[in-house]
């Protein structure tokens, strides 16, 4: 028997976004990418903070983050940064109806007009943004 | 095409499903698929219908993951010899593929869906433009399926949200121009967990089967509440 009594997907929901479309993808990375800068924010305070232990504790915590591990996690953090605030401004400029469409009396079959086209160009150029920022990204740091 | 599909049905009392082979025709729907289960295989399967026609919102399910409605989706616009029904998601399961809806009628009621259409002094009857009624007439055609609060994230984790088909509902009574209580219904959805909780993932207007776009709505409403549209 089934013990969640309201049966909600609860965050198992967020599980095979591709089934709603590209909106419920943005959706989740969104989701994704802040959490994952939140946690960036918190250990790049942690890291700055080192600085109060004088030159020699700054220097021992730069080399500990001078690693290909670590760059690749800067990287993965340049890409949620540009993804977060390209697709954020596109959130915001929706919740306050711009570009949502106008109502209109639909006909079959039934293409709902907030989720058009230009929508969909916002949510593919802030992937593709992402991934070339990335691209610079890892040029920069393995000077390639 | 084959001439037969399986068919998976979600069972609430053993929480699998159960499988059977259901002889198809071009035509033949997945709710036909569910009865012709009940009627020859399985008659304990509990499934709610009404009207075979999408107008009574009463048969919807989750149809291999995405909700819609059974008598809305035949079987070759599925792309797979197997289909799977599962009771809606975010509703409390009465039996099998039969949910309760009193949250969503609940919700719906809270936001006020009627109006106080008193006529005004001056005359016996209110006026409205075509453009007016266009204005709000998409929302009207909302059946109540529950769909839109099936495929809805935040629904999946905020027990206290209202919901798109409520939030959606509360556009169509602000948009028309007779109400007059749109102030006490905007009082009523600006609450954290009402129109502010929606993060327009879109899902609601991607499973409606009536073309009402319910994020549109809301998005709507919320640009009105901020100053941004009128």
């Amino acid at each position: 028997m089934d013990t969640n009594k309201d049966n909600r997907e609860g965050i198992g929901g967020m599980a095979n976004p591709g089934r709603y479309g590209i909106e419920r993808v943005a959706y989740w990375l969104m989701r994704l990418s802040g959490l994952g800068l939140l946690v960036y924010f918190i250990a790049h305070i942690y890291e700055t903070s080192s600085i109060l232990r004088g030159e020699v504790g700054w220097n021992e915590l730069m080399a500990m983050t001078d690693t290909p591990e670590f760059h690749i996690v800067l990287i993965i953090v340049i890409g949620m940064c540009v993804f977060h605030t390209v697709n954020g401004i596109r959130v915001m400029l929706g919740h306050g109806g711009v570009g949502v469409g106008r109502p209109t009396r639909p006909d079959y079959p039934y293409a709902p007009a907030s989720q058009n086209t230009r929508h969909k160009i916002a949510i593919y150029s802030a992937i593709v943004l992402a991934a070339i920022a990335m691209v610079y990204g890892s040029t920069v740091l393995f000077g390639v | 095409m084959n001439n037969t599909i399986k068919l998976r049905v979600k069972r609430s009392a053993t929480d699998d499903f159960d499988e059977f082979t259901i002889p198809v025709q071009k035509w033949t729907t997945v709710l036909e698929c569910i009865l012709h289960a009940k009627h020859q295989f399985d008659h304990s399967i509990a499934v709610r219908y009404s009207c075979r026609q999408a107008t009574c919102g009463s048969c919807g399910m989750k149809i291999n993951g995405k909700p819609s409605l059974a008598c809305f989706t035949k079987v070759s616009e599925i792309d797979s010899d197997t289909i799977t029904v599962e009771p809606m998601s975010n509703f409390p399961i009465i039996r099998d593929l039969a949910v309760k809806f009193d949250r969503l009628f609940e919700n719906h009621r809270k936001v006020m869906p009627y109006m106080d259409n008193t006529p005004p002094e001056s005359s016996r009857m209110h006026i409205q433009s075509p453009a007016e009624l266009d204005k709000f007439i998409q929302f009207a055609n909302c059946i109540k399926c529950g769909l839109c609060n099936s495929a809805c994230p935040t629904m999946a984790t905020d027990t206290s949200f209202t919901g798109p088909q409520a939030l959606a509902q509360a556009y169509r009574y602000v948009a028309d121009s007779r109400d007059k209580d749109k102030d006490k219904r905007l009082r009523i959805i600006d609450d954290s967990h009402g129109i502010w909780r929606c993060h327009f993932a879109g899902s609601c207007s991607q499973v409606c089967p009536k073309g009402v776009d319910p994020a549109m709505g809301i998005q709507l409403l919320r640009g009105y509440m901020l100053g941004l549209s009128d």
